[in-house]
């Protein structure tokens, strides 16, 4: 075996340059892969930080259409429900206008009830409650700003102005939240509902969407149906989705660019493994005299198989491993240069792990070919060939 | 001279010796120069979507602080201000609304934009023209549609009757404006609109077109100087670009990453498309040396070929993008302005040029180390192979 792979070594180092070249189309095909699957987790990263037991209700006609917030009382004391909150946009932004997040008037009470994966210090929690202008911030966001729990900064409502005309409300950071490591959670902010709507010049008692956490998530389209129903043929009728349902329905509103870019990053890569795979399969093609050579002096066909496939499995899982660490490394750079406009942008496991098989599977099928007709080599036709 | 012709002819002539590795390499350019153009025609067509239609003397009023119409607003009485202002010659204050339609290509929900505009809406959009159906009649539930929504939501044909909420809405008309935004949205009368989405006499934005482009500077002063107002005038195509920037930068951004990455990878295609093509004929190569053919003659021939590889491949690649996305019609949210925008892809020459560009510099470098090493190989141990 060791005299195998040392063959195997010189085979690759009899052309270092093609070796080399071959090697880095293959780190670059895989560079490339795991951009794709950081953009792809990306735009769908609220699929994934959604919750089965939970549903969104929002306005029938538009989600910028405002419900009572009586609607939330309604929704919690029906069957099936374990707790409902209310959430509205604000349209906040800090210091530029162009740069809006998500900042929502809630009842803070209940947000953990709701979402139980956030986590703060249970002191700043207690202070948040006590604090009529207190923020409840993410711990992504506080850090994309700068801020630490205890400053009074002001935050500009592009939508609300407080009673007396301003659109700056001024908040303390009360709490930092931590989420489940989706940047993409902790890219938001929280406020007390009650300041939000005494401070404000109009749509008093008015709320932007309903969040439930349901008892059971296999009824949620039971639950969900009878919500809707619950307030069919009144002035304000209802959607009601599974959050996933409703993330997977805004990441389709992007739905094409999402989609052609992803499409292009495919071909790109498998333009890329045509290159490698071609050259890899050439640097063997080359050599079927010195094949036959190995086994006029007693290689099995099985032994000359496996060099030929190790040869290419070498280049090509090395190759992919350099390219996933470096594609890697350029994702989380990105995700923190672009947290604000992209949150979400994260290398998985599941990235990872797809790109190894994938490598691997490269290795195999540009190996194959040439591994099949090594083994089926008839000596005497090639040494004669030679 | 007459050297380099012959070597480089009898080189070419060659290649269909190695068509299998020459093919690599022009499968690789011309992949590289496909997917380069085809991302960047993405970001063009949005751009052009969203300046064309527009015309130097119309402008927009917002609230000041908002991001876009969605947000803007303006009490019934702040909207007559804005008006009457002396410099409009047309002036359309305008009710910005989004409604849930549904997206043919995917079945789902999508954030489609409704405008409900006044009498002089469509004189201040040049090009405005409806092209089936009819205008709505101010005062009654009817719409009309823009040509690229009508194409890509579903229920937006002529005669067709919308359901929003409780309200239900005619579909009367089809109407295109010069390729422009407008074509994304529904309109209505800004009247109606309001009754029904219980607004009062607010609106969002005005829009007018002023009697002279050079009196920009003094309608946006005088606007901005009245105390009971509080605004942001902009000229209605420095707003519309300022509304692509973030999806045509993302766009550009991520187009010109994937094309500097995969020129790279090509780039290894192609030298390793050389290096053999260079190594398969060293004895030829020494031969030749050996009869008196300088090793600029060497260089030239060797250079020609990558060139003229990369050339192919870049024209395949061009031809390929224009013939797949020229014209090409998606929608997508406007980051912006939180509604869908339906464009098409512009494949425009220019891309086309830059394309070919990006090939011939992949061909070059590509070309160069292994022209080199073929000029400068030893001739009796070449020979000797």
């Amino acid at each position: 075996m060791g005299g195998m792979f040392h063959l195997v070594r010189k085979n690759l180092g009899r052309k270092k340059l093609r070796t080399l070249f071959t090697l880095l189309s293959v780190v670059i095909a895989f560079i490339l892969f795991a951009l794709l699957g950081g953009l792809n987790r990306a735009f769908t990263a609220g699929v994934e930080l959604a919750g089965a037991d939970r549903l969104v209700t929002m306005h029938k006609v538009s989600f910028i259409q405002l419900m009572p917030i009586s609607y939330v009382a309604r929704v919690e004391g029906m069957d099936g429900v374990r707790a409902a909150t209310h959430y509205t946009w604000f349209g906040g932004y800090f210091q530029d206008p162009k740069q809006q997040f998500g900042l929502f008037p809630t009842n803070l009470e209940k947000l953990s009830d709701i979402y139980p994966e956030y986590e703060m210090p249970p002191d700043q929690r207690e202070h948040l409650m006590e604090t009529r202008t207190g923020l409840l911030v993410g711990r992504a966001m506080a850090d994309l700003y700068g801020w630490e729990a205890g400053d009074q900064v002001p935050i500009f409502s592009s939508i609300y102005p407080k009673r007396d005309g301003s659109y700056a409300w001024e908040f303390e950071i009360a709490a930092i939240f931590t989420g489940t490591g989706n940047t993409a959670d902790e890219m938001q902010a929280f406020m007390h509902y009650d300041y939000f709507n005494e401070a404000r010049q109009f749509g008093q008692d008015m709320i932007g969407w309903i969040v439930t956490r349901i008892e059971d998530p296999e009824l949620a389209d039971t639950v969900s149906g009878a919500i809707d129903a619950r307030f069919a043929n009144s002035p304000t009728e209802t959607k009601t989705s599974t959050e996933a349902g409703f993330a997977a329905s805004f990441a389709a509103q992007f739905g094409n660019i999402g989609l052609i870019v992803q499409m292009i990053l495919g071909c790109v890569f498998f333009t890329l493994l045509l290159i490698s795979g071609n050259t890899m399969a050439q640097a063997v093609r080359e050599r079927t005299g010195e094949l036959a050579v190995l086994k006029t002096i007693g290689f099995s066909d099985a032994r000359v198989t496996g060099m030929v496939l190790a040869e290419s499995l070498l280049v090509a899982v090395v190759g992919g491993v350099i390219g996933l660490l470096i594609g890697g490394l350029f994702v989380t750079g990105a995700a923190s240069a672009l947290a604000q406009f992209f949150p979400g942008l994260a290398m998985s496991s599941g990235t990872l792990l797809w790109g190894l098989m994938l490598a691997v599977a490269l290795g195999l099928v540009t190996g194959a070919w040439p591994a099949w007709r090594a083994a089926r080599l008839d000596v005497i036709d090639a040494m004669g060939r030679r | 001279m007459e050297q380099i012709l012959v070597i480089t002819l009898q080189n070419l002539k060659s290649i269909p010796g190695r068509l299998g590795t020459s093919l690599v390499a022009v499968v690789g350019v011309a992949g590289v120069v496909a997917v380069l153009v085809a991302v960047l025609s993405m970001a063009r067509g949005f751009e052009n979507t969203l300046e064309s239609g527009t015309s130097p003397g119309n402008v927009i009023v917002l609230r000041s602080g908002s991001s876009s119409e969605l947000d803007s607003g303006f009490q019934g009485d702040q909207a007559r201000i804005i008006a009457q202002a002396e410099q409009l010659a047309l002036v359309s204050p305008e009710v910005y609304v989004i409604v849930d339609l549904e997206k043919k290509s995917s079945q789902t929900q999508a954030n489609v934009p409704m405008r409900g505009v006044g009498a002089d809406a469509a004189a201040i959009r040049s090009d405005f023209r409806i092209i089936d159906g009819r205008m709505f009649e101010p005062g009654r539930r009817e719409l009309v549609a823009g040509r690229g929504a009508a194409d890509q939501f579903a229920g937006l044909a002529v005669g067709n009757t919308l359901e929003f909420g409780t309200e239900r809405w005619d579909v009367v008309g089809i109407f295109e404006s010069g390729g422009g935004s407008a074509e994304s949205e529904l309109w209505t009368d800004s009247a109606t609109l309001q009754g029904a989405y219980r607004r009062g006499n607010s609106f969002s934005v005005v829009y007018g077109r002023l009697d002279d482009p050079g009196r920009f500077t003094e309608f946006k002063d005088a606007l901005t100087s009245d105390p009971q107002l509080s605004v942001r005038v902009e000229r209605e195509s420095e707003y519309f670009a300022e509304q692509s920037r973030a999806l045509s930068t993302f766009v550009s951004v991520v187009g010109y990453g994937i094309a500097v990455l995969m020129a790279l990878g090509a780039l290894f295609g192609a030298l390793n498309t050389m290096y053999t093509a260079v190594s398969d004929r060293a004895r030829e190569i020494a031969t030749l040396r050996a009869l008196g053919f300088t090793p600029v003659a060497i260089v030239v021939s060797v250079m020609a070929e990558a060139m003229l590889l990369a050339l192919a491949g870049g024209l395949i690649g061009a031809g390929l993008a224009w013939l797949l996305f020229n014209g090409f019609t998606v929608s997508t949210l406007n980051f912006s302005s939180f509604s869908q925008v339906v464009f098409a892809f512009a494949v425009t020459p220019g891309l086309l040029v830059q394309g070919i560009v990006i090939a011939l510099i992949i061909g070059l470098v590509g070309g160069l180390a292994p022209a080199i090493r073929a000029a400068r190989m030893p001739i009796v141990s070449a020979l000797r192979e």
